[in-house]
């Protein structure tokens, strides 16, 4: 199955790129170049991973992060920057991101994350999924 | 060795860092993109390997946006390597328009975030003063700082340079927001601090929506 993917930078030069390189690899991809933007897209659709760029106008990476776990909480965020501290990649980890690249970022390891967050977030569905199962079970009198 | 860091190093290392750290940043992204663009000439080159034919015309746009960035990341460059040389003279002769100019080219990524428009209009002739050139640009930036926060709706501050019969002023205009923007937290202690170091003064006019820095001719 194909990944899905929504990547987010404000670099249009950047993500168009990326794009065509990631759908040449079989995903599936789709892009925002603002945060705004990007959240209209995960209203609208679902994906496997966001790409997101933690540098960002109006709205920066970490504050899209927060909108978007609060939207979708199985959501997978792998969260691209150019400017990586330590303290913005364990604040990034604290509000649930999956994992932190820096720029420039090597697609091989790309890839590999991508497939990582697909495979997380149908564990997520999954359990989801069955605990409405369960719950659907047990408020019925048989 | 008893060393106390004073509030104007202080301020300096800050702005320095800041500058220095948001103009990195912007490298990478340039890299970044390269990055991307090479690594498609790579996906076609292993294509064309393959047999499959790629239009050459996909190749010309590939190689112009990696000049693009590559033009970009020169100017970058230059731009962090004129800032690092403005510590070299503690003292000298400096175009006001014109370090005003530098200030906001160096800063326009924290607008850019704020989405703030910078506009900087240079004097018909140099207005030229005696001063420390890095406490300057450390002063201007402050000053653009908290004018970037106070532009309200308009979303854009403009930055005017004129000469003085003291020396010259830097007017940041089109303030919107300056008074709901606490006055009393303007100018602080750093600003106060590099303020003295040049000899310089700050009003604020809430109801121009203006802030106004004097310099003196010389320090």
């Amino acid at each position: 199955m194909s990944e899905k993917v929504l990547l987010v930078d404000d670099e249009r030069d950047f993500v168009e790129t990326l794009a065509e390189r990631m759908e040449a690899r079989g995903m599936e991809v789709s892009t925002a170049t603002s945060a705004k933007e990007a959240l209209k897209k995960v209203d609208e659709e679902s994906f496997d991973a966001v790409i997101l760029d933690l540098m960002m106008p109006e709205m920066d990476g970490l504050e899209a992060l927060t909108v978007f776990k609060k939207k979708k909480p199985e959501l997978q965020i792998i969260l691209l920057t150019g400017q990586a501290t330590v303290q913005k990649g364990v604040e990034a980890m604290k509000l649930g991101a999956m994992d932190f690249v820096e720029k420039p970022a090597d697609l091989k390891v790309l890839t590999e994350k991508i497939k990582e967050a697909q495979a997380q977030k149908m564990l997520l569905v999954e359990e989801r999924n069955k605990e409405k199962i369960e719950s659907i079970i047990r408020g019925k009198s048989w | 060795m008893n060393c106390k860091l004073d509030i104007v190093c202080e301020t300096g290392l800050q702005f320095f860092g800041k500058m220095s750290s948001s103009n990195f940043h912007e490298i990478k992204n340039a890299l970044a993109i390269i990055n991307e663009n090479a690594g498609l000439l790579e996906d076609f080159s292993n294509m064309t390997s393959e047999g499959r034919i790629i239009d050459s015309e996909r190749l010309m746009v590939l190689a112009r946006k990696i000049m693009k960035q590559v033009r970009r990341t020169d100017e970058i460059v230059r731009n962090i390597n004129r800032f690092s040389h403005s510590v070299d003279d503690f003292v000298k002769r400096v175009d006001v328009g014109e370090t005003v100019g530098f200030v906001a080219t160096i800063s326009e990524r924290f607008a850019v975030m704020r989405g703030v428009v910078l506009e900087p209009k240079h004097p018909e002739t140099q207005v030229r003063i005696i001063t420390s050139p890095f406490f300057l640009e450390n002063l201007i930036w402050l000053c653009l700082d908290f004018a970037m926060n106070a532009a309200g709706d308009g979303k854009t501050v403009g930055l005017i340079t004129e000469e003085t019969e003291s020396g010259a002023r830097v007017r940041f205009t089109r303030l919107d927001a300056l008074g709901e923007s606490s006055e009393n937290m303007f100018p602080t202690e750093r600003e106060e601090a590099l303020i003295k170091v040049l000899g310089a003064y700050l009003t604020v006019n809430t109801e121009a929506g203006e802030i106004i820095l004097g310099l003196a001719k010389t320090i």
